[in-house]
């Protein structure tokens, strides 16, 4: 299972990521944190652990507040 | 006060001016700059006879494109140029990407060893041009340079190009079997045939200075996002030759220009990057937006676009002069074999194909770049910054950061004709791959790539001496591939055959068959000199280059 420290996207990053801005195209910036949130659960079902899902969300908090 | 004396090149009577000339030429090019000179120098080393045709008489009036890519300097190097630019050039490999004041990470472009040539120089194109001038001239009557020769009217003919040449003394007529039209984003030549250029333009603005500095300052590519000693969204600085550096500034879309590019502000701009103690001289500056297009087709009846006249992409990457170079690298050796009668005219197909291939590619780089750099709404910043936030601490998110990703051969894997693999091992030379260099061993010894210089090659891995000996005797019967030059490399010397036997595949006998621009044709794992014509054969004539010209 890759947590937050294991490279996951090695070999396919840059599309990704143009994906991930193309999906919040024409969006408000309502609508882009809707898209956001939803995200995040989908991705939490496919993680599908505890465990690294704590791990991700203590790495996502830190240092925002 | 700019460092670099500037050539003036002397304009000379075209000899149809005088009456005299052959007036008909195999290859006229139409640009002086590095793609168009590139192919002057491979056409000349292939033994066709070309006129290279510039509307100026200097080389490129400011740095312009600075960083040269391994690919290019091997290039370079089977031109007979390689050494003098990695003498005057400044070697790189390392960049540095900060966020703010703070350092996320570094990258290495060449961690291991046993290459001939470096990951990246940084070298002004000025230098670039100079370099490739002198080589044209120590080729002699071969290549026949015109300066302040404008194009004026180019016209098709059913087996060939008429031009009309307009000189400080008049006008003048030529015609050519092939015209490569090397004349730049603003291509005349394109413009003349009523060519689009359709593509997308970026809106921000960016001010690029050159400042000459004695200071001990590292050769490290660096970038900054947001950094804290300038508004500007990013700043990447590089160094050049003759303490020169360049910075640039990512302004925005809204910057007032005039003011951005007023020298003594540049200046105060480039001392918050370098600290107020170094001792920093202007020397040029240019503010500019980019944009990214293509040519649907690269070629038009006997008209071959190259470089940025066929394609463009915006520079972070280093991909425009790079990837022209490795246009007329893919064309050259095809439009000599074409000129020789050795190839049918069909095999341009495989220029468009291959290269069009590439500058997808690059556009698409270029296209990703720009999007992390630019973040277009308060979404896309807020996903940008998260990247930022979380790549010091979290290796996965600097796959994601982008200042640019640096230039690389294309691989052909795939296209018509580098479709087919007989030997699976090792995955990183297979068919359409460029080549990697090595170290050689034996009496010849030298370097790889140097050895398979620009003619159709066979790589033989070879159990021992006496096989290798064997292998050069059956390859010199193999007259259905013109020019084939057999290296093969002994196995049985251990240590000095190690990186070669590593990158090729390290059993005896496996066989790679290159093509004259240094990239894989076929591979097999044992010696079939049946299968090494039918590969060449099958290339040259395959039918999806058929009725595509």
């Amino acid at each position: 299972m890759s947590g937050p420290d294991t490279p996951g996207l090695a070999g396919c990053a840059d599309e990704f990521y143009e994906l991930l801005v193309g999906a919040h195209q024409g969006l408000t910036q309502a609508q882009s944190a809707a898209l956001n949130a939803r995200l995040v659960l989908l991705l939490a079902d496919r993680v599908g652990e505890l465990a690294t899902l704590r791990r991700c969300l203590d790495a996502a908090r830190a240092g925002i507040d | 006060m700019a460092s670099f004396i500037y050539d003036r090149f002397e304009y000379r009577t075209a000899p149809e001016l005088a009456g005299a000339g052959r007036r008909r030429y195999p290859v006229v090019i139409v640009g002086a700059g590095p793609v168009g000179l590139t192919a002057a120098l491979d056409l000349a080393q292939l033994g066709i006879d070309c006129v290279v045709l510039d509307d100026n008489d200097q080389v490129s009036d400011g740095s312009r494109a600075i960083c040269w890519a391994k690919r290019t300097l091997e290039i370079f190097d089977r031109l007979g140029v390689g050494e003098r630019m990695l003498a005057k050039g400044v070697t790189w490999k390392v960049g540095r990407i900060y966020h703010g004041e703070r350092e996320l990470y570094h990258f290495d472009l060449l961690p291991e060893g046993g290459h001939r040539m470096p990951a990246f120089i940084n070298l002004q194109q000025y230098y670039v041009e100079h370099f490739l001038v002198a080589r044209a001239r120590e080729l002699g009557a071969r290549i026949d340079l015109r300066w302040k020769n404008r194009v004026t009217q180019v016209r098709h003919l059913g087996d060939g190009v008429r031009l009309e040449v307009e000189t400080p003394e008049g006008p003048y007529r030529l015609e050519c079997d092939w015209l490569i039209a090397a004349d730049g984003a603003r291509s005349a030549i394109r413009g003349a045939l009523g060519h689009g250029f359709s593509g997308h333009a970026f809106e921000d603005k960016f001010l690029i200075v050159d400042v000459r500095m004695a200071a001990d300052y590292p050769s490290d590519r660096r970038f900054w996002f947001r950094p804290r000693f300038d508004p500007a969204e990013s700043v990447l600085i590089h160094r050049q030759p003759d303490d020169v550096f360049r910075i640039d500034f990512q302004l925005g879309r809204d910057a007032d220009v005039g003011e951005a590019r007023d020298p003594e502000r540049a200046l105060a701009r480039v001392r918050r990057v370098v600290g107020p103690a170094a001792d920093c001289r202007f020397e040029w500056c240019s503010v500019y937006t980019f944009k990214c297009a293509r040519m649907p087709r690269f070629v038009d009846g006997h008209v071959i676009f190259a470089g940025d006249s066929a394609h463009l992409v915006s520079p972070f990457g280093a991909r425009g002069g790079n990837g022209g170079i490795q246009d007329v690298d893919n064309l050259c050796w095809k439009l000599a074999l074409i000129l020789r009668g050795l190839a049918p005219s069909a095999l341009l197909a495989s220029y468009e194909c291959e290269r069009g291939r590439a500058a997808d590619e690059n556009i698409a780089n270029a296209r990703r770049t720009t999007a992390f750099m630019s973040p277009a709404t308060p979404a896309e910043r807020a996903l940008r910054d998260a990247v930022l936030e979380l790549a010091g601490a979290h290796p996965f998110a600097r796959a994601l950061v982008n200042s640019g990703r640096l230039s690389r051969p294309h691989d052909y894997a795939g296209l018509p004709g580098s479709e087919a693999d007989a030997a699976a091992a090792p995955p990183a030379m297979h068919p359409g791959a460029a080549c990697l260099d090595a170290p050689l061993p034996g009496g010849e010894g030298g370097w790889l790539l140097q050895r398979l210089g620009n003619r159709p090659c066979a790589l033989v891995m070879a159990a021992d001496e006496a096989e290798a000996r064997a292998l050069q005797a059956q390859a010199a019967a193999l007259t259905t591939v013109p020019g084939l030059r057999t290296v093969t490399v002994d196995l049985s010397r251990g240590e000095p055959a190690r990186l070669a036997g590593e990158r090729y595949g390290a059993a005896a006998g496996t066989t790679c068959l290159i093509r004259p621009d240094q990239h894989v044709l076929a591979r097999w794992p044992r010696w079939d000199p049946a299968a090494i014509a039918d590969a060449w054969r099958g290339y040259i004539h395959h039918p999806a280059w058929e009725g595509n010209v």
